[in-house]
């Protein structure tokens, strides 16, 4: 089957991307594919790329990126719940006059409309929250 | 539960379980739900628990500056999503009636509630 993810959870704060990030790997694991995981809400913190957990400590954006590198899962953070929490990419810190950014590929911004896009198309979208 | 002229199905059920003010579940929550139906999606709001606060009259902005909800949810019909449920239930437990919410939701028994969701094919809650 084809599924999506929708995250909401903040990582280190919820369970959500560490049961997220485990859910994934299992249904990969049974064969089926995963189109994208949609971040959203506080989930959009998974794609900080400053984030530097202690080493003992599942490093969850590694872990996502990790998908995307090996089975091509696009990793899709809303832009509208990313920019107010200060996570953007270079483009838009150009755009709003910041000195660095905070999100870089595979990450990649984008709308709610991307979100209801995986919903129509995928089989199963499954949400994790807090 | 449900009567003949009002089906409890529908594309996307968006179900808000957050008050207006004290968090962003709710706006994001509406968010969604103006995105997927300006998408072509039929979407269904169901407000339950904390949720149906949302829908008291004469909202305004709050202390915290933040925009409010109250301007969103007016906005509703514009996006022609004019399904709107409240939990009978939560009702009850917040002192309210129906009647004296903005936009007019008809209240649904838990019954109706487990009905409207497994006609649902989505459902996402916020």
């Amino acid at each position: 089957m084809r599924y999506a993810i929708l995250l909401m959870g903040s990582p280190y704060s919820d369970q959500a991307s560490h049961s997220a990030l485990r859910f994934a790997r299992a249904l990969l694991a049974r064969g089926h594919r995963l189109e994208a995981v949609f971040f959203y809400h506080d989930g959009v913190y998974n794609a900080a790329r400053l984030s530097a957990p202690p080493q003992d400590e599942p490093h969850l954006a590694d872990g996502w990126v990790a998908l995307h590198e090996e089975q091509g899962v696009a990793l899709q953070v809303c832009i509208a719940a990313a920019l107010r929490r200060g996570l953007m990419d270079e483009r838009e810190a150009a755009r709003h006059g910041k000195a660095g950014h905070s999100v870089e590929a595979p990450f990649e911004l984008t709308g709610v409309g991307q979100l209801v896009d995986l919903s129509q198309r995928c089989d199963r979208l499954v949400t994790f929250g807090p | 539960m449900s009567d003949e002229h009002e089906p409890l199905a529908g594309d996307l059920l968006v179900i808000l379980r957050h008050a207006p003010h004290g968090s962003s579940w709710l706006r994001e929550g509406l968010d969604v739900a103006l995105v997927a139906a300006a998408f072509g999606t039929e979407v269904s709001l169901l407000f339950m628990g904390e949720g149906v606060t949302a829908l008291v009259e004469d909202q305004t902005a709050g202390a915290l500056g933040q925009k409010g909800t109250a301007p969103t949810l007016e906005m509703l019909e514009m996006y022609d999503i004019e399904t709107l449920w409240v939990e009978a239930e939560a009702l009850s437990r917040f002192g309210l009636d129906a009647d004296e919410l903005m936009l007019a939701p008809r209240a649904l028994e838990a019954g109706a509630i487990a009905e409207a969701v497994r006609k649902h094919p989505r459902v996402l809650t916020f």
